[in-house]
């Protein structure tokens, strides 16, 4: 059994052009220790799927599907059942350290605040699991840095604040929604670092939401590329990489300015808006940005179809030569 | 030789901190301190660096948006801090930019029609209202906008679209120099890259030369023909891109090339890389020395006790004590 199975999740709103589909019929498994890497541009889903997970969804959004986490259904789950789960079997990481991290409390508090709810742990013996964590995610003069405020830390650091936060009761899953977009390539690249060294520390699996393929790339074992709500294709991450099968995929790899490749070579970039979620087309979303759409994509609705080994793609046109 | 475009002398941008202490100490954060870079007409530079490198206050010092402390910045030969209004004006026409954030730069109450027309209206008033409207509309095919658009608000407009309005509003007047202000980074990849193909398309039929800020190197190596790379506040190297790109002199442009992920499993996992330890100094009291010794994987004693020199490398300067 994997640790997290989540079968048909949508997430869908009701707005004043009539229902808002954000997540549509979107299935997924995460073994444990596994790093799964959700792909997608604003607007395709990958926060919606995430926070679902994390029973973090507004009151309006109508959830349908599954979400199974260790066996246990988690969808319609009551708040105590997630109280126990959220922090210590599952934790999220955010995009933005400064607004999810306590402005007006130490980091050393905030961390020990984990363990004296979670674990019952108190004074010394919490005081020195938290600067054990922040040894472990790499914040130098952790001594110092217990007692420092949120504010008196650079993005770097807070974000690994976010990453001692999640990680300090060893969940079996942690959830990161886009945790290096606010920061430096530099920054960026010791954090990844970071989190590589400390998932294959304490089995960790992660679900990681970026749009950033370069991230994935050196970071995860799988790969979802979602696009307007859907899945258009599931992938190990050197298939993805090596032979995308989606035209979408292809394109997002295409598109995507490169430090080894020379200047002046023109990019190949996708025609075309992302759709309105409001009013898809009906057929496949992709359709009207795609090089190789047919009539029939105008028509069908593509359906994620197995091709090869836990790999699957949603396009009419996969395996037509032309 | 020709007067360069653009040439910057030397300029050191300086701005006192606020609270008593600092004023009695005279603490004051370099956020420029002593950089010289010049551009020929129609020609490209990149400059890159990390957050509060002072890339931004750099270019604004040109259009008098932060006043200069030492240093000199020539337009066409001339210091513009002599320029009087009308020279001013005159200067507002031949540079413009384009920012970060393709909404907030536009004006909600105008149409888009109107912003794009807007520059013509108060650098060309002689142009009679047919040719305007014939400019807005050209420009708006060349930036690849429907002409039925021009009625629209910003607001119905994603955010790609929203830059074309910017670069159309920019392109205009016929400018002499274009500064793009991190003017991809708020988009989503595929958008990206239409943005930055049109730029470049842009810039090869106008002639215009092209100041392009952005943290990001990838984005640089596709539209910089020379890249400026600074670190708080100082040079550290300054290059013709395809010398820098292939063979980086600065430890520091090493570290920002190794940094960049690439989208490649293979070449992301086996890579070796320099990370560059510890953290952006405070920009109130930066490293003795060379101010990027604190996280230099090269630094020696040296270092920490003059500042390096400018050598010159193929195809341009260094500044570091080891090339």
């Amino acid at each position: 059994m994997s640790l997290l199975e989540v079968t048909g999740l949508s997430v869908s709103y009701r707005s004043r052009r009539g229902s808002v589909c954000a997540v549509n019929d979107v299935s997924f498994e995460i073994e444990r220790g596994r790093c799964l890497g959700i792909v997608g541009e604003s607007g395709s889903g990958k926060t919606q799927t995430c926070l679902a997970v994390a029973g973090l969804l507004p009151a309006e959004a109508a959830i349908g599907g599954s979400v199974r986490f260790d066996g246990r259904e988690l969808l319609g789950a009551t708040r105590s059942m997630f109280n126990e789960l959220r922090g210590k079997q599952i934790a999220m990481v955010f995009q933005d350290p400064m607004t999810a991290l306590t402005p007006h409390l130490t980091v050393g508090s905030q961390l020990c605040e984990i363990l004296k709810v979670h674990e019952g742990m108190r004074g010394p013996d919490a005081r020195r699991r938290a600067i054990e964590i922040m040894e472990r995610v790499r914040i130098a003069d952790p001594e110092r840095r217990f007692d420092m405020y949120p504010f008196e830390l650079s993005g770097g650091m807070r974000q690994r604040v976010m990453i001692a936060l999640a990680l300090i009761l060893r969940p079996a899953l942690v959830l990161a929604d886009e945790p290096t977009t606010a920061l430096d390539v530099t920054v960026q690249a010791e954090v990844i670092s970071t989190f590589r060294a400390v998932i294959e520390h304490t089995g960790t699996a992660l679900l990681l939401v970026t749009h950033d393929l370069g991230v994935v790339a050196g970071l995860c074992d799988s790969v979802m590329v979602m696009y307007a709500g859907r899945t258009v294709e599931q992938a190990a991450v050197a298939e993805i990489f090596d032979s995308p099968a989606h035209p979408y995929t292809r394109a997002l790899l295409d598109c995507l300015p490169r430090t080894d490749r020379p200047r002046g070579t023109r990019m190949v970039s996708i025609a075309g808006q992302p759709p309105d979620l409001a009013s898809l087309p009906p057929g496949c979303a992709f359709a009207p940005r795609c090089d190789r759409a047919e009539s029939i994509c105008t028509t069908t609705v593509p359906s994620l179809q197995a091709c090869g080994i836990d790999r699957a793609v949603a396009c009419l046109r996969h395996g037509a030569t032309t | 030789m020709t007067t360069p475009l653009l040439e910057l002398r030397n300029v050191r941008v300086h701005f006192p901190v606020r609270g008593r202490t600092a004023r009695r100490t005279g603490t004051v954060v370099k956020a420029v301190d002593g950089v010289s870079l010049t551009l020929e007409e129609g020609r490209t530079l990149g400059v890159v660096g990390e957050s509060g490198c002072g890339k931004s206050t750099l270019v604004r010092t040109l259009l008098r948006l932060v006043s200069i402390t030492e240093g000199e910045v020539l337009w066409q030969g001339r210091d513009v801090r002599r320029f009087d209004e009308q020279e001013m004006r005159e200067l507002r026409r031949d540079v413009r930019m384009v920012f970060q954030d393709p909404l907030a730069s536009l004006n909600p109450r105008m149409t888009v029609g109107e912003l794009v027309r807007e520059p013509l209206d108060l650098f060309a008033p002689q142009l009679d209202e047919r040719s305007k409207r014939n400019a807005v509309a050209s420009m708006f095919e060349r930036v690849g906008l429907r002409a039925e658009l021009v009625d629209r608000y910003p607001h119905e407009f994603s955010g790609g679209q929203c830059q074309r309005v910017n670069i159309a509003r920019a392109l205009i007047g016929k400018p002499k120099l274009l500064i793009c202000d991190e003017s991809v980074s708020a988009l989503d990849v595929s958008i990206r890259s239409q943005i930055l193909n049109l730029l470049i398309e842009l810039q090869a039929d106008t002639g215009v030369a092209c100041l392009f800020i952005s943290h990001d190197l990838s984005v640089i190596r596709q539209v910089s023909e020379r890249v400026l790379v600074l670190y708080l506040g100082k040079t550290m190297e300054c290059r013709d891109a395809e010398a820098l790109f292939v063979a980086p002199s600065h430890p520091y442009t090493q570290a920002l090339l190794d940094a960049a992920p690439v989208p490649d499993p293979v070449v992301e996992r086996s890579r070796a890389r320099a990370v560059l330890g510890g953290e952006l100094p405070s920009p109130l009291s930066p490293p003795s020395g060379c101010v990027f010794r604190s996280r230099c994987p090269e630094a020696a004693p040296r270092c920490a006790i003059t500042a390096p020199p400018q050598k010159s490398v193929r195809g341009g300067e260094v500044i570091c004590h080891f090339r």
